[in-house]
């Protein structure tokens, strides 16, 4: 396997495996605090129980994201130390502010986990809260430093003896190389705050919630198939299935403020994802289809018309650009770009149905009585994180072949280290087993969760 | 108006951020990792007992603990970019190992916490224990590869390297041992304090004097090591009335630390250990002699602009603000435990 490939596929294995986790970091706690709360107002131990088995899980799913993200930290360096090299400074701020907030997410967690009955219960909610608060700006700054990858800016540099202010990623002179030139000046806030970094970040935080609470919602759905008048796994679902529907409804919102900034930002990346290869007017949206580079087609697309140019700028005659508006040489790979992302947005319109429609029996307490509805919610389950998998893969290989767009390759950036092949089988190896066993330890602990009869019994605290 | 010239360069000032982080990861998660190391040798009639005692106190804190090395990263890779990716590269192979111990050991404490408590889930605890031991002499190993002096520089900055001489070699090897030594004496001084137990306590105190004693002929190696592993470092140590005057502190408060061990003044023993570990750090900061490769790249030739240095080390300052009162409120519960 060639050595650039071989970094790559490691990167994306290592973000891949880790992203599972750190949106669970982020959105379980929002779960607890919802259950720790109605425990506090209505007193019904169900709600408690609800929350210290949640936390169970949590713990687990913490430690693996904990130390996937200290291998993500080092990878950084060890596959990329051209990247990082010139780029560590410019992306310091986030990653700084990053480091603490991880700091008080891990401290508040053990704080939250060991304090049940060694805090008072207004510390020991407001620790839970903190762990949701500081999950979500970790992963939102983590997102600042990828959205700069998307949209560099923010500093000054000499470039062949010429001073250039990067004020805009259209500052950058075309053809000029980072590697190649001194930073001289660097706008910490400024590179932090890039055009692309508030709408990633908020389609990526709305979506951890909507997959973890859909992914939560499906287990309980599971368990309640099999024992359908269980107390405990229908509160799971009436507390799940309001956000995950507020999640599946803030993703296409949000997903389609990120679309927007694309068409105006990153026109390259929208029209790879879109497989748009001609510019024009009044453009087509394209749904499925397989896009060739040689024939500048795509074949056996669903074509929408106009769909395209009012999605990217709400004007159904909109100039939308297409692949041709720009060099050959720097089009990411369009069929994976493409069906990625229409499995993503295919995952989320059906995450839309699943969760208003359990959402909606839910609230009318019928949807216990209909064992076909709880098996499509189980089946569900995964569908969230297809999702953010897939929506990582469009920004990912659509920002290829460049590892800063504009201003560093991909290629520029890989560790001269030899033989990447070793290393990568050995992660692989190594992140397929702790999968495997992460999942075996919840499955134990799901089939050991509270039975209507232990509930009815009061000995489900013991459990 | 503060003078800009009196205050430390900004250089200086992120060196001794990153000396610090890397002071407070020895004394927190450095004893996480020796838990583990006396989780792989607990013998005799209380081995159980002992496992539990690590357990409950690695248990509530070692996420928390693990962010300094976090820290580490990510200032060197702020502050000093060329020696981030000169490190990366050249150390690639020891940095990935330690990676994989790393994970394994933090996924397999949390899969023995939460399985069922007997059975097979409590194999790992062997994973756990045997990562636990083979990490912290990984991390020595990068670190003594740094300070050797073997990484060699390009004149654009770019490490000269041919993968596998830097770290293999006797002095980084001699160092993680060193390191390992001292993880596991300063987890076995904390343990004598956990323990409530009298037995349980002479158990952790034999261990801890059996901990100072390798880490002592550890150094002795890589003292010997050094002379011709790290010639500069060797000098700096050796070369000086003042660099033996801090051997012999070392050593001396190393021995107090024992003979307060001897005598169950555990908290003492606690203390001195903290302070030996402290001046070992010390050591190898001096060691440093003011450059982050050994002879080959100094703090301010290897400095992100001043633009960056700042504001970062601005928002690090206030970031503490909120750090220092979480940790000391999680330590407080824990140790009520």
């Amino acid at each position: 396997m060639p050595n650039l490939l071989a970094a790559r596929t490691l990167m994306a294995l290592s973000l891949g495996f880790h992203i599972v986790f750190a949106a669970i970091g982020m959105a379980m706690p929002v779960l607890m605090v919802l259950a720790e709360a109605r425990w506090r107002r209505h007193r019904d131990p169900i709600d408690k129980l609800l929350a210290q088995r949640w936390a169970k899980g949590t713990a687990i799913l913490f430690a693996i994201g904990a130390v996937s993200g200290t291998a993500l930290s080092f990878e950084l360096g060890l596959l990329w130390p051209t990247f990082m090299r010139h780029a560590g400074p410019l992306v310091g701020m986030p990653f700084s502010l990053e480091g603490f907030a991880f700091f008080l997410e891990a401290i508040f967690l053990g704080l939250y986990l060991y304090g049940r009955d060694r805090l008072g219960p207004r510390a020991h909610l407001f620790a839970c809260a903190m762990v949701a608060v500081c999950g979500m700006a970790s992963g939102a700054l983590v997102i600042a430093a990828n959205a700069w990858m998307n949209t560099p800016q923010g500093f000054d540099a000499r470039i062949g003896g010429v001073l250039h202010s990067i004020q805009s990623p259209e500052d950058w002179p075309v053809g000029a190389r980072l590697a190649a030139a001194e930073v001289v000046e660097i706008r910490p806030w400024q590179a932090m705050f890039n055009p692309a970094f508030l709408t990633q970040a908020g389609h990526m935080l709305v979506a951890a919630l909507a997959a973890v609470a859909l992914a939560v919602a499906g287990v309980h759905a599971a368990m309640l198939r099999r024992d359908p008048e269980n107390g405990f796994h229908r509160r799971a679902l009436q507390l799940t299935l309001p956000l995950a529907l507020a999640g599946a409804v803030a993703m296409p919102v949000t997903g389609d403020l990120a679309a927007k900034h694309l068409a105006k930002h990153q026109p390259l990346k929208l029209a790879a994802m879109e497989a748009h290869f001609h510019t024009e007017r009044g453009a087509g949206l394209l749904v499925g289809g397989l896009p060739d580079a040689e024939t500048r087609a795509t074949t056996g697309a669903l074509h929408l018309p106009k769909l395209l140019s009012i999605l990217a700028f709400a004007d159904p005659d909109a100039e939308v650009r297409g692949l041709d508006a720009f060099d050959r040489d720097q089009w990411p790979p369009l069929a994976v770009t493409h069906l990625a992302f229409d499995l993503m947005v295919g995952c989320g319109m059906a995450m839309l149905l699943v969760t208003a429609l359990g959402w909606w029996l839910a609230r009318r307490e019928t949807l216990w009585r209909r064992p076909g509805l709880l098996r499509v919610l189980a089946w569900s389950a995964p569908l969230g994180f297809v999702a953010i998998e897939a929506g990582w893969t469009v920004t990912e290989v659509g920002r290829q072949p460049w590892i800063i767009r504009g201003m560093m390759r991909t290629a520029e950036a890989v560790t001269p280290m030899p033989h990447r092949g070793v290393p990568l089988l050995a992660f692989v190896v190594l992140y397929a087993v702790l999968g495997a066993v992460c999942a075996a330890l919840l499955r134990y602990h799901v089939f050991h969760s509270p039975t209507t009869a232990q509930l009815a019994a009061g000995e489900a605290d013991h459990a | 108006m503060l003078d800009a010239a009196a205050l430390p360069a900004l250089p200086t000032v992120f060196g001794a951020l990153i000396t610090v982080a890397l002071w407070v990861y020895a004394l927190t998660a450095g004893a996480d990792f020796g838990g583990g190391v006396w989780d792989l040798l607990a013998r005799g009639p209380r081995k159980d007992a002992q496992r539990q005692v690590i357990a409950r106190a690695i248990g509530p804190i070692w996420e928390a603990n693990h962010v300094w090395l976090i820290l580490v990263v990510v200032l060197l890779f702020v502050a000093f970019p060329p020696a981030f990716a000169a490190i990366l590269t050249a150390l690639h192979v020891p940095l990935v190992a330690m990676l994989m111990g790393i994970t394994l050991r933090g996924a397999a404490f949390v899969f023995r916490s939460y399985g069922p408590a007997t059975g097979p889930w409590q194999r790992w605890g062997t994973v756990f224990a045997v990562s636990s031991t083979v990490t912290p002499i990984l991390l020595g190993v990068v670190l003594g590869a740094v300070s050797s002096g073997a990484l060699q520089l390009g004149p654009d900055l770019t490490v000269q390297t041919d993968f596998v001489s830097e770290w293999l070699a006797p002095f980084p090897w001699a160092l993680g041992v060193m390191v390992l030594a001292l993880f596991a004496w300063l987890a076995a001084v904390y343990l004598c304090v956990a323990a409530d137990d009298p037995d349980l306590q002479d158990d952790f105190r034999r261990r801890a004097v059996a901990a100072n004693l390798v880490f002592g002929a550890a150094a002795g190696v890589a003292a010997l090591a050094s002379i011709q592993g790290a010639p500069h470092r060797f000098q700096v140590r050796f070369g000086s009335a003042r660099a033996w005057l801090m051997q012999a502190v070392t050593a001396l408060v190393a021995l107090l630390a024992v003979a307060a061990l001897l005598r169950r003044l555990f908290r003492l023993a606690r203390a001195l250990a903290v302070v030996q570990v402290t001046l070992v750090v010390a050591a190898w900061v001096v060691a440093q002699d003011g450059q982050l490769l050994v002879g080959q790249l100094g703090l301010a030739q290897a400095a992100a602009p001043a633009s960056i240095l700042a504001p970062v080390a601005v928002a690090l300052a206030l970031g503490s603000l909120l750090l220092v009162p979480a940790f000391a409120w999680l330590y407080r519960l824990q140790a009520r435990h």
